[in-house]
């Protein structure tokens, strides 16, 4: 064991040695470690270079709050995680960490050149410097500064572990088990309400760990610490969760936990998630979140050995190892000596103790001197040496009249500094919880709360651990109550050495006007107190402005240890007060959070939803390629053993054309209006007319919405006098349920109308072609499908191979054609003998692309591929299919304002270019005449093109301004190349009269 | 994530529930007897309130029906909800809506 771990104490197991590695160097620790106390037990301080100046850095810190020492950790080859605190990693066996931003090594880093380049490189250089010349950004700039920037490398293959989410709801959600953490959920478990505790780190305790001296109700604060636990342990309304870390406070009490499952496992079982997300709702949230202790700011205290008193005493306490062999103290709050005696008590020498304050009086100060050590007050540090670990500072003394007198410089190997607590309200903020400013402890506490939340503790600025304890209880009981359970206060006998957490705001003092070079403010941006001077100096006011302009508080610690001295440093350079300068907003995560968790087990195959429809497997078999529309799997072509999908689709289009094809229709959005009012409901919902519409027959409906503009369209069929069954686009079914949910319930709740959706009630084949009744002919019963008693736009009910069927007779191909509907547990049977029937006819299975071509051949419109949310009916040319004598329906108003049929809108035309093989590009632009230059005048756009087999060219519709007065115009479509000439018609290409679907 | 009250369900989470816009803007009776202004006022203005906002949900991961709510805009607070067709509670709104 190293001469820096104690022989005795600390929470950790000293029989248990654990190997890891460190930038390849192989060291031990034991179990309990953290990365951070295990590296510190092996004297390793540099652990880190800085982001912009690459200084060597150490650890500031012992847990969250830690700024500097972030590392890379790699469990394998696929399993590495950049940036993560070394203070808050748990050692385990074979551990694998790298310093990050550093090259080649870290003690020789060719970036630390930026340090002596610091005077060139002050707040605001990037956006000074790179702005000349522009084109210079992109190609030179951007590029270096982004190889230069950012720390840490991501993993580049896909994350191999999972992630577990899950919904809790609790009576009273406790955040954070340092002792006002526990008392409170103790005091609320004990009313039988149902209490959830998290806290984020590996062990209940908060800074009880670090306190093994206090006495609580008579036993050691270990001890009292497993009775507690194993209390809550013992009840059933208590779920404790460790290792969670309280991310988000979201509206309404929902928080976000963030359970890191097997992160501190050697060898994880496969089957347990890496990570778990709690999403919880509370009734009533107790906050106990604790404080942080602030650095002071001087120059040189970064250095690698410089570090917060309080971690240096949760080394030496909770890990047993000793941070240094001599150390001066910087104080500016009294926890200080508290960590002052405790180094010297584990055989630390302190070489000096210097206050910064006028006097040091408190209970702890007289301890210290009464161990026999020396404190000079009025004292700041003027500098610091050392390149890779501190070796001296250099003092100054306070005079009365305002000067500093520069005082001795003393060798060490370790600076602890302490500048005060601040309360730990990021949790509180994110609650949109008001702040108010404590002008005694010049920190910002809880104020007026938004939610139902109460905070605990020293999160709300409570000092000591009698205090802290009773506020813990208090604030238990009182959330209990607030459920509706009422339980019994609860008293504790305390002793312990009490320090206050009152600190000074800011910056030490120092000689001469103009701030000193290297006073790190903000660890983690490497922002000085320079910088903010000069933030103040070049007119920025606005707190949120200064953080933008110099990035403090902007890092991955979102300020934890720099906000407030920030605050102090700009207050004091406006003469102001501190809450004059306002606060920056808490943003959510508390601490960084793996996208993995937000993903949860949304990701691969359970990304979203598949819809297959019940004849998929068929198709598949068939050697269908398939396409994603929306959510559904659809069969797109149908490729023989070498076809392209070109070659494909043309003969699926010739065999719909000259023979029979089936397609696979059963996406398409289907909603059975049924009531009295059916009719009157549809009358008032799609432009046409449907009270004259008959039993058995079907009409093509389109439907806008009120702003006049095609929404959805469709065949629609009266079933009934009562029942229609509406067909919508695939992708439409839903929004047009809920659009006539929406008038049905708000608009027009007097009508006697019910709605339902049956998309997937029904399996729909689509059997198309000249001879698609030669091949319904064989299966069907109970119905006369003769064209005399079946004509086109018709529906009967019948039977297919004996299964009940609702057949209709429509096109959407312009031939002859059937769309045979079943219930949807039928539909692959029904697929398989339809295809079997049509064997002899040389049935031809099509897919969605071919599907395309032939309406397109025919200008039947698609909803979204020719209309794009501003196409009215006219524009499209379905003008015809208007009731006009309805006195109302949705959109009418608005299609009757002028603007609606002015010249100058876009109009859907054909066009086809002058050589019948080139085939336009969809959303191609189109021009009146040749040549133009840039900026073009563009008069409309191509919606659809394709390559008709049957017709033997190319085919392409479009929306051009007054198209319909252009045909027989020749336009232009500008590539690449060079303009494309086309001559424009009107939008049906093929069989014009319509006389095919008459069969 | 919101709680919202369905006068229907009960309070159920808000990834429930698809919000509907302002709520109150009835659709003009007789279209054909309005003006343009006055179509287009109903289409598009809408008020963008700072405060007490009464505005339309739908349960619809639920019971799927439309209902009102009073919100407040600023604290995500919810004041009250009732059913389409109703008017606001008074003593909810403070004549704000
Ligand atoms: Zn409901």
């Amino acid at each position: 064991m190293s001469q820096c771990r104690t022989e005795t104490g600390g929470r950790i197991d000293r029989s248990r040695k654990l190997s890891f590695t460190f930038d390849g160097v192989q060291l031990y620790g034991v179990q309990g470690d953290t990365l951070a106390s295990a590296l510190l037990a092996n004297g390793v301080h540099l652990v880190g270079r800085s982001f912009k100046y690459h200084r060597p850095r150490g650890f500031l810190g012992a847990g969250t709050e830690e700024p500097n020492a972030l590392v890379r950790v790699i469990r394998d080859s696929a399993r590495s995680t950049p940036n993560v605190r070394a203070t808050s990693v748990e050692l385990y066996d074979g551990l694998i960490a790298e310093s990050q931003n550093r090259w080649p090594s870290l003690k020789f880093d060719v970036g630390a050149i930026n340090d002596a380049l610091s005077p060139l490189l002050p707040a605001g250089f990037y956006y000074k410097t790179f702005m000349w010349p522009r084109s210079a950004w992109h190609k030179l700039y951007e590029p270096n500064i982004r190889a230069a920037a950012g720390l840490g490398r991501a993993p580049e293959g896909a994350d191999p572990d999972s992630y577990a989410q899950r919904f809790a709801h609790c009576d009273v959600l406790v955040i954070g088990a340092g002792p006002a953490g526990l008392a409170a959920a103790q005091t609320a478990a004990r009313t039988g309400a149902h209490v959830m505790l998290c806290d984020e780190q590996a062990e209940f305790g908060g800074s009880l760990l670090d306190d093994p001296e206090a006495l609580i109700d008579g036993q050691p604060s270990a001890q009292w610490l497993q009775g507690v636990i194993a209390d809550l342990k013992a009840r059933p309304n208590v779920t404790l969760l460790q290792r969670t870390t309280a991310f988000g406070y979201f509206p309404h009490n929902l928080i976000g936990l963030n359970e890191r499952v097997t992160e501190h496992l050697s060898a994880p079982h496969q089957n347990l998630p890496r990570e778990r997300l709690w999403q919880v709702r509370a009734t009533e949230v107790v906050l106990a979140t604790g404080a942080i202790e602030r650095p002071l700011v001087f120059p040189g205290n970064d250095r690698p050995g410089i570090m917060l008193a309080s971690a240096a005493r949760t080394y030496l306490n909770r890990y047993g190892v000793r941070v240094g062999k001599r150390a001066v103290i910087v104080a500016g709050c009294d926890a200080a000596y508290a960590a002052a005696l405790d180094l010297k008590a584990a055989g630390i020498t302190i070489a000096a103790i210097c206050d910064v304050r006028p006097s040091a009086d408190g209970p702890a100060a007289a301890r210290a001197r009464a161990a026999g050590l020396a404190i000079t007050t009025n004292t700041t540090i003027l500098g610091t040496r050392g390149r890779l670990r501190v070796q001296s500072v250099r003092l100054g003394h306070l005079e009365i009249s305002g000067s500093i007198r520069p005082g001795v410089t003393v060798a060490c190997d370790t600076v602890l500094m302490s500048g005060g607590y601040t309360p730990t309200v990021h949790l509180y903020s994110q609650s949109r919880g008001k702040l108010r400013f404590d002008s005694t402890s010049h920190v910002f506490v809880p104020g007026t709360s938004a939610e139902r939340e109460r905070s605990a503790g020293a999160c709300k600025g409570i000092d000591g651990l009698h205090a802290v304890l009773a506020d813990g209880a208090a604030q238990g009981l009182s959330a209990a109550a607030a459920t509706g359970f009422a339980g019994s206060p609860r008293h504790y006998t305390v002793v312990a050495t009490e320090t206050s957490g009152i600190g000074i705001p800011g910056a030490l003092p120092q000689p001469g006007k103009t701030p000193p070079a290297k006073a790190f403010v903000d660890f983690q941006n490497d922002v000085t107190s320079k910088d903010l001077a000069l933030a103040t100096r070049e007119g920025f006011e606005s707190i949120e402005h200064i953080k933008r302009f110099t990035t403090t508080g902007m890092a991955t610690d979102q300020g934890r240890t720099s906000g407030m001295n920030a605050l102090g440093i700009i207050a004091k350079d406006f003469g102001r007060e501190i809450p004059s300068i306002g606060l920056t907003t808490f943003r959510m995560p508390y601490t960084p959070t793996s996208f993995g968790i937000l993903a949860g087990y949304a990701r691969g195959d359970l990304f979203d939803p598949v819809r297959r429809t019940a004849a998929h497997d068929s198709a598949a078999a068939l050697g269908a390629v398939f396409e994603d529309v929306g959510m559904w799997k659809r069969a797109w072509y149908f490729p023989k053993s070498s076809e392209d999908m070109h070659a494909a689709v043309e003969r699926e289009c010739l065999a719909v054309r000259n023979g029979v094809g089936m397609f696979d229709a059963s996406t398409l959005g289907k909603i059975e209006v049924v009531g009295p009012d059916a009719a009157t409901f549809l009358n008032r919902f799609y432009v046409n007319n449907w009270a004259n519409l008959a039993v058995g027959r079907t009409r093509y409906g389109i439907l806008l919405r009120d702003d006049g503009f095609v929404y959805d369209d469709g065949v629609i069929a009266r079933i009934a006098d009562d029942r229609f069954h509406v067909t919508t686009t695939t992708g439409g079914a839903a929004r047009v349920f809920a659009l006539m949910e929406d008038y049905l319930q708000t608009e027009w709740p007097d009508l006697k109308v019910w709605i339902t959706s049956t998309t997937e009630q029904w399996s729909v084949v689509a059997v198309q072609g000249p001879r698609s009744r030669d091949v319904i002919a064989k299966l069907v019963t109970d119905i006369d499908i003769s064209h005399n008693a079946m004509p086109h736009m018709s529906v009967a009910n019948g039977r297919i191979c004996g299964i009940p069927m609702m057949l209709f007779r429509v096109s959407f191909t312009g031939e002859l054609g059937f769309e045979v509907n079943v219930p949807a547990h039928y539909g692959k049977a029904v697929w398989d003998a339809l295809y079997e029937a049509g064997r002899e006819f040389g049935i031809t299975p099509y897919g969605t692309e071919a599907m395309h071509v032939l309406r397109a051949e025919k200008g039947y419109i698609i909803v979204g591929q020719e209309t794009d949310g501003t196409a009215t009916p006219d524009d499209v040319g379905l003008t015809w299919a208007i009731g006009k004598t309805k006195p109302d329906f949705l959109g009418k108003r608005a299609i009757a304002r002028p603007a609606m049929t002015a010249t100058g809108r876009k109009q859907l035309v054909g066009l086809l270019t002058l050589d019948p093989q080139v085939q336009l590009e969809e959303g191609a632009q189109v021009i009146a005449t040749p040549k133009q230059p840039v900026p073009m005048t563009l008069i409309g756009h191509v919606t659809s093109s394709y390559m008709s087999s049957v017709l033997g060219h190319s085919i392409a519709l479009a929306m051009i301004k007054d198209g319909r007065a252009r045909i027989g115009e020749t336009l232009y479509v500008p590539m690449p190349d060079g303009d494309i000439p086309v001559k424009v018609t009107a939008p049906v290409f093929y069989d014009a009269e319509g006389v095919r679907l008459n069969g | 994530m919101l709680v919202i009250q369905c006068p229907f369900c009960g309070p159920r989470p808000e990834l429930e529930f698809a919000h509907g816009g302002e709520a109150h803007i009835a659709r003009p009776s007789d279209p054909a007897s309005v003006t343009i202004e006055e179509w287009g006022a109903f289409l598009y203005l809408r008020k963008n309130t700072r405060g007490v906002h009464a505005e339309r949900w739908r349960h619809v991961r639920g019971c799927g029906r439309f209902f009102n709510a009073l919100r407040d805009t600023t604290t995500d607070q919810f004041i009250a909800t009732y059913k389409a067709g109703e008017a606001p509670p008074a003593s909810a709104t403070g004549g704000a809506v």
